[in-house]
């Protein structure tokens, strides 16, 4: 994905002149063919993350339209203040994209995770959030966020579908059956393993915010199922507040609260968090009461 | 007529010290210097002003409303309900204000952006300011906009009232914390001299240190 990222970010400052880029170090090595064709508006601040966000929001009240990257837990979780007042307070926008979000920096440890990065945009307004589930999807994501001034947040992973779907914005049908299973992003193929014999629904959407309220109304019954790559329940106000008149059981599946101190890869963490195709079969079973 | 202005402005005396502080400044950068009216308020090539010391804004408002930015009368309901001018200034509410500004160590940031953009975008005659407190630069993110600005180098101009007001001080001078800056000191309530170093323009950022009485004096 962050070759996508790369690759389709060029071509957009090759071919619009409104469009910046501000990298704080992160991935300098790989935009340096822009960086040198685009001195004026391709930059690297330096590690300097606060900073980025700040130049971001400047060159916005300029009428620019900025693109800011690094890892997600410096690029969220490390400039939110920057996020919250140099970009929605002015009423600006910007496309943040990160890479390393959740636990894909398994080996790094804690320092460089970030399950948190959209609960952490959900407290602010505005913020459309993407998480692609294929590298195939983020093209159309970065080119359609150069045509408009908003607030959009792609956030790019390691974990990949064997299918791309350009048309996840909206909750997609994959599987008919019973009860709604809703996977976001690269949480479809291990839900798709998980439930293989379930009687479930399967909808996928690679953008949770805003969320397809009127898709979710039509599809769910009494029961739901959310499977999340971040922070597990990071969904559930907004699905309560849109089944909020029927009644139903929700069940929000993601990655845990509790700090993991160990390393590895990015599948030993999601097994952790119970987010393999096995650990989803036993919770998602569970919840529908036939086991596993 | 912009102390008299002043004068009408009530509701925010905890920052007081903070807002006359900045009021000479302010004055000749809008009398002498700033190629902005109320006409031109979103002119692209218009020269932008940043205040980034966004606490005790009264002395902003008082001169906004002077230069005919906004009605004078809105400054009597300053911090009220269903008024425009709140305690820290709104870009979104208040025409000819450039940031919101308020949590301190956004401005320069910010102001390194806008200059960069302007820049990116050709208007090389279009200047931009953004006037600090000497305490707000106890905010680490001002070093990281200090030292950018200077790696560039950037052409803009940072005031930073200093009215000794830093918890701990500045050992060293303010100044030592602008590496590769070019540097003016002035009396802050000098119009003259505070216009000359606002007139400054090396091709590099430039600072501008305008001592005032101490905030605690």
């Amino acid at each position: 994905m962050r070759e996508t990222f790369v690759a389709t970010t060029t071509a957009l400052l090759d071919e619009d002149p409104r469009t910046a880029l501000v990298l704080a170090d992160i991935s300098a090595d790989v935009f340096d063919p822009a960086l040198r064709r685009h001195p004026d508006r391709a930059l690297n601040v330096g590690i300097r993350e606060q900073l980025m966000i700040g130049v971001g929001g400047g060159l916005a009240l300029t009428g620019m339209r900025p693109y800011l990257h690094s890892y997600a837990p410096f690029l969220v979780d490390r400039a939110y203040e920057q996020i919250k007042l140099d970009l929605g307070h002015q009423d600006t926008g910007a496309v943040l994209v990160s890479i390393g979000a959740s636990y894909d920096s398994a080996a790094s440890g804690y320092t460089h995770h970030s399950p948190g990065d959209v609960a952490l945009l959900d407290t602010l307004e505005g913020w459309t959030v993407q998480v692609p589930g294929h590298r195939d999807e983020v093209p159309a994501m970065l080119r359609e966020a150069a045509r408009h001034d908003d607030r959009v947040y792609i956030r790019l992973g390691l974990q990949e579908n064997t299918q791309a779907y350009r048309d996840g914005g909206k909750l997609r049908v994959i599987k008919r059956g019973g009860p709604l299973v809703l996977a976001v992003g690269p949480m479809l193929d291990p839900v798709l393993a998980a439930t293989r014999d379930m009687d479930v629904t399967v909808a996928y959407t690679n953008t949770p915010r805003p969320l397809d309220v009127e898709g979710l109304r039509l599809l769910a019954e009494g029961e739901v199922i959310v499977v999340e790559p971040y922070l597990a329940g990071t969904s559930a106000r907004l699905v309560g507040e849109a089944l909020n008149d029927r009644p139903h059981r929700a069940l929000h599946l993601g990655v845990g609260r509790a700090e993991v101190r160990d390393y590895g890869t990015w599948e030993d963490h999601a097994r952790e968090h119970g987010l393999d195709a096995g650990g989803l079969r036993r919770s998602i079973g569970a919840f529908l009461g036939g086991g596993a | 007529m912009t102390v008299t202005t002043l004068r009408r402005l009530t509701g925010d005396e905890k920052h007081a010290p903070s807002a006359h502080s900045t009021l000479d400044v302010l004055r000749v950068l809008y009398e002498r210097v700033l190629r902005i009216t109320p006409e031109t308020a979103d002119a692209p090539d218009r020269d932008r002003f940043l205040l980034s010391k966004g606490h005790g804004p009264a002395a902003y408002y008082a001169v906004l409303a002077d230069r005919g930015f906004i009605p004078e009368d809105w400054l009597d309901r300053m911090g009220q309900w269903n008024s425009p001018l709140g305690t820290h200034p709104d870009r979104v509410l208040i025409p000819g204000v450039e940031a919101g500004t308020g949590s301190l160590g956004h401005g320069l940031g910010l102001a390194v952006g806008v200059a960069l953009g302007l820049r990116a975008q050709g208007y090389t005659e279009t200047r931009t300011f953004v006037l600090l407190g000497d305490a707000e630069l106890d905010e680490g993110s001002n070093h990281e906009a200090i030292a950018y600005a200077a790696a560039l180098p950037l052409p803009l101009t940072a005031i930073v009232i200093d009215n000794h007001s830093a918890t701990h001080g500045w050992p060293g001078g303010i100044p030592a914390r602008f590496p590769g800056w070019t540097l003016s000191l002035v009396d802050g309530h000098d119009h003259d001299a505070i216009e000359r170093g606002l007139l400054v323009r090396t091709g590099k950022p430039h600072l501008i240190v305008a001592d005032v009485e101490s905030k605690w004096s």
